[in-house]
C-alpha cells in the first residue's frame, strides 16, 4: 500500500493501513468478519440504509451538532480563534450514539436481534444499550469490575435502558479487559450476536467502519467553519484513546494538505511514570484485540495496563489508522496529563459554561498551548467529543481528597 | 523428516489414534511444569503443543487463562519457552508445536523465533489469532527451517474457505468442535462426524480434533473418525491437581480401546 492510499483513507481488502491493521483474530471469527464486511459494503450503497441512518442522525441524535466560535475561550488564551465542535449535545452525550446508530442498522439489516458491547467509562455502553432499546433489541455490555465502581451512575442507565452489564474480573478489570472477555462471549455466541465495537479498533472491517460513521463530525464541521470563517481551519485537534472521534473529524480534513492535524494521547501521571495510555508515543507496533497498531508492550510482548484519569482513553492500543498516520506524518500525536487535563476541565467551565468530558479535556488542553502559539487570525477546531456529566462525581472526589 | 510427519506414520502404521497434550508452559513455574510436560509425553501424549503464555488470551477459557497468568507471574518469555523446548527435546522425541498468540512471537521476531525454534528441535508452530491471511510474514520464516505451520478450522469455517486454510498445510490439521473459548464442556459436539469426513475429503493431513474433550470417554468419543484428540485445559487442570499422568493413562487407554 503506497502513502497515497493511505491518504484516500481505505485500508486494503484484508483491512491494511499500510502496515497495521488487518484481521488477527481466531478461525471462528474470521467467516463471521468477512461476512460482516460484505454486508456493510452492501449496506452503505443501499440509499434506504444511508437514509434511515440520516434520518436517525437528525432527528434522534439531533444532528448537525453546532460548530461554536468560543470567544472567551479564544481571548483567554490569546490566539488563534477557537471553535468547538459540539459532539457533547448529542443525545448520550457524546459522538460514540453516532456509531452505535449506524451499526444497530446494520444488526437489523443482518437479521441478528442481539447486540453486545465492550466499555470503559461507559459511554459506548450506554450508547449501545441507547440503540438497543430504540430497536427492541437484547443487549449486553462487557465492563470492567474497575469500571464499574468508578462510573456506577453509566451502569444504572445500561440497566434502565434494559441492557445487561456483565463484570469483568480478569486482568486489569478495564476496558482492555472487558473487550477481551467480549471477543470470547462473541465467539461463543456469532450466529445471533452482533459485536458493536465502539471505536476505531479491533480487526477489520471495525477500524474502517467506525470511522465512517463518525466521518459525519468531519464533514459537518467542515462545511460549518467554510460557511462561518469563508475558509478551511488551520489545525483541528481531537483526544485519542482507541480515537473514533478523532478519526471521524480527522478523515473529511485528510486531503486538505494546509490543515494541520492533531491527536492527543492521555499523558497520564507523566510518559516518565510510565502510567499512562500514549500508544503512539511510546508504544511500539503489536498485535492485540484483532489488530496490528501501536501498543503499550513489555519487552517481552506481553501487553501493559494503561493509565488515564479519563476512562474512555484509559487503553494500551490504538486504532490502527492512526498509526499509519503517525508513521506517514499526516496527523501529529501529542499527549497531555492528566494535571493539564483536569485544568483545562475546569478552564472550559468557569470560561463557556460547558462542562467537558475529561476525555475532550485533554484536546482542550492541547488547544490552549496551540491557539497561542498560532497567533491572532488563524482557526483552530476542537471536537468536543462529551459532555462531563459522568465526570462530576469523580472531579469532586478529586478536589475534595 | 519432519517429526509430525513421522509421529503420524507411525499412528497410522500402529492403527492408532493421535493425543495431542496442551500445557502451558511455566504454570506454575518452570521447572515444575517442565516435570509435568516430560511425565505427560512418557505416559502417551504424541505430539505437546507447548503453550506460551500471554496477558489477553481472547480465545482460552478461564482455565487456560488461569494457567497462563501463573505462567507470566512466574516470568514466562519466549526466550524461556525456547530453551524449555531444547532441554525436552534432550530426553524426547515428541513432536513439539509451540501454540500461543501471535504478539510475544512477533515480539521476538519471527525470523529470529523460527531459527531459535528450529535449533531448539520444535517441530511447528500454531498460532490462534494468526488466519492465513496474516500468516505469511511467518510461514515464510518457518518454510526456510522446515517448521509446520499448523492450521486451524473452525465449525464456522465454510467449505472455500477450508480449501484455502489447507493450501499448502502441512503436518496435521486441528479442527475446533464447538464455537468458543477453550475449556472442558460436559456436552460434546453435534455433528461432528459429517464435519470430519467432509474435511477428510478435502485432504490427506491427518485431522486432530479438539476444544472441551476432558476425559477418555470423550476423547474415544471425539476420535472416532478424526486421526488424533487434542487435549488441553482438562490436562492444564490435571496437572494442577497432581493427576496429570493419571489423566494421560486414562486417556491414551481409552484411544487404544
Amino acid at each position: 500500500m503506497s502513502e497515497s492510499d493511505i491518504m484516500s483513507e481505505q485500508p486494503d481488502s484484508r483491512g491494511h493501513f499500510g502496515e497495521f491493521g488487518g484481521r488477527y483474530v481466531a478461525e471462528t471469527l474470521m467467516p463471521v468478519l468477512i461476512e460482516l464486511e460484505a454486508a456493510y459494503k452492501e449496506a452503505v450503497k443501499d440509499p434506504d440504509f444511508m437514509s434511515e441512518f440520516s434520518r436517525l442522525l437528525r432527528d434522534y441524535v439531533g444532528r448537525p451538532s453546532p460548530l461554536y466560535l468560543a470567544e472567551r475561550l479564544t481571548a483567554a488564551c490569546g490566539g488563534a480563534d477557537i471553535y468547538l465542535k459540539r459532539e457533547d449535545l448529542n443525545h448520550t452525550g457524546a459522538h460514540k450514539v453516532n456509531n452505535t446508530v449506524g451499526q444497530a442498522l446494520l444488526a437489523r439489516r443482518m437479521g441478528k436481534n442481539r447486540l453486545m458491547a465492550e466499555t470503559g467509562a461507559g459511554q459506548h455502553g450506554v450508547a449501545t444499550a441507547t440503540a438497543a432499546a430504540l430497536f427492541g433489541m437484547e443487549c449486553v455490555v462487557y465492563m470492567g469490575e474497575e469500571d464499574i465502581e468508578r462510573q456506577a451512575p453509566n451502569v444504572k442507565r445500561m440497566e434502565l435502558l434494559g441492557a445487561e452489564v456483565v463484570p469483568v474480573s480478569s486482568g486489569t478489570r478495564t476496558l482492555k479487559d472487558a473487550m477481551g472477555e467480549a471477543l470470547r462471549a462473541w465467539v461463543a455466541t456469532v450466529d445471533d450476536t452482533f459485536y458493536v465495537i465502539g471505536s476505531v479498533a479491533g480487526p477489520h472491517p471495525y477500524p474502517a467502519m467506525v470511522r465512517d460513521f463518525q466521518r459525519v463530525i468531519g464533514d459537518e464541521a467542515r462545511g460549518q467553519v467554510l460557511a462561518m470563517a469563508e475558509r478551511l481551519p488551520d489545525m483541528v485537534i481531537a483526544c485519542v484513546g482507541g480515537g473514533s472521534n478523532a478519526a471521524g473529524i480527522f478523515c473529511a480534513f485528510i486531503e486538505d494538505a494546509d490543515v494541520k492535524l492533531v491527536g492527543v494521547e492521555a499523558a497520564g501521571l507523566g510518559i516518565e511514570t510510565g502510567k499512562h495510555s500514549a500508544s503512539i508515543g511510546s508504544g511500539r507496533q503489536g498485535i492485540l484485540h484483532g489488530t496490528k497498531t501501536y501498543l503499550l508492550q513489555d519487552e517481552h510482548g506481553q501487553v501493559l495496563n494503561a493509565h488515564s484519569i479519563a476512562a474512555g482513553l484509559d487503553y494500551p492500543g490504538v486504532g490502527p489508522q492512526h498509526s499509519a498516520w503517525a508513521e506517514s506524518g499526516r496527523v501529529k500525536y501529542v499527549s497531555i496529563t492528566d494535571e493539564e487535563a483536569l485544568a483545562a476541565f475546569h478552564k472550559l467551565t468557569r470560561l463557556e459554561g460547558i462542562i467537558p468530558a475529561l476525555e475532550s479535556s485533554h484536546a482542550l488542553a492541547e488547544t490552549a498551548k496551540q491557539a497561542k502559539a498560532m497567533g491572532k487570525g488563524r482557526i483552530l477546531v476542537v471536537n468536543l467529543s462529551g459532555r462531563g456529566d459522568k465526570d462530576v462525581d469523580a472531579i469532586l472526589r478529586k478536589d475534595e481528597g | 523428516m519432519n517429526r509430525i510427519d513421522a509421529k503420524f506414520s507411525e499412528l497410522r502404521e500402529a492403527g492408532r489414534k493421535g493425543l495431542v497434550g496442551y500445557l502451558t508452559a511455566g504454570d506454575p513455574d518452570i521447572a515444575a511444569s517442565e516435570k509435568s510436560i516430560i511425565a505427560a509425553v512418557k505416559n502417551g501424549v504424541d505430539v505437546l503443543e507447548l503453550g506460551m503464555p500471554f496477558s489477553d488470551p481472547t480465545a482460552d477459557g478461564p482455565t487456560i487463562q488461569a494457567a497462563g497468568k501463573r505462567a507470566l507471574d512466574a516470568g514466562m518469555t519466549v526466550t524461556k519457552l525456547l530453551a524449555m523446548a531444547g532441554r525436552i527435546r534432550h530426553v524426547s522425541d515428541v513432536p513439539i508445536v509451540l501454540f500461543g498468540y501471535a504478539n510475544p512471537f512477533f515480539s521476538y521476531g519471527y525470523e529470529r523465533c523460527c531459527r531459535d525454534a528450529a535449533e531448539a528441535g520444535v517441530d511447528g508452530m500454531l498460532i490462534v489469532d494468526l488466519p492465513f491471511e496474516e500468516a505469511d510474514e511467518l510461514r515464510c520464516h518457518l518454510d526456510k527451517h522446515d517448521l509446520y505451520y499448523v492450521p486451524l478450522i473452525a465449525p464456522t469455517t465454510g467449505s472455500e474457505r477450508i480449501g484455502k486454510v489447507l493450501e499448502g498445510a502441512r503436518g496435521f490439521v486441528y479442527y475446533i468442535m464447538v464455537t468458543g473459548v477453550t475449556g472442558a464442556r460436559e456436552q460434546m459436539a453435534t455433528g461432528l462426524e459429517d464435519r470430519v469426513k467432509t474435511l477428510k475429503g478435502l485432504t490427506d493431513l491427518p485431522l486432530a480434533v479438539g476444544f472441551g474433550v476432558s476425559n477418555g470417554e470423550q476423547a474415544r468419543l471425539a476420535a472416532k473418525k478424526a486421526d488424533a484428540v487434542v487435549v488441553g485445559s482438562a490436562l492444564v487442570k490435571a496437572a494442577q491437581a497432581g493427576t496429570l499422568e493419571s489423566l494421560v493413562s486414562e486417556l491414551r487407554s481409552a484411544l487404544d480401546e
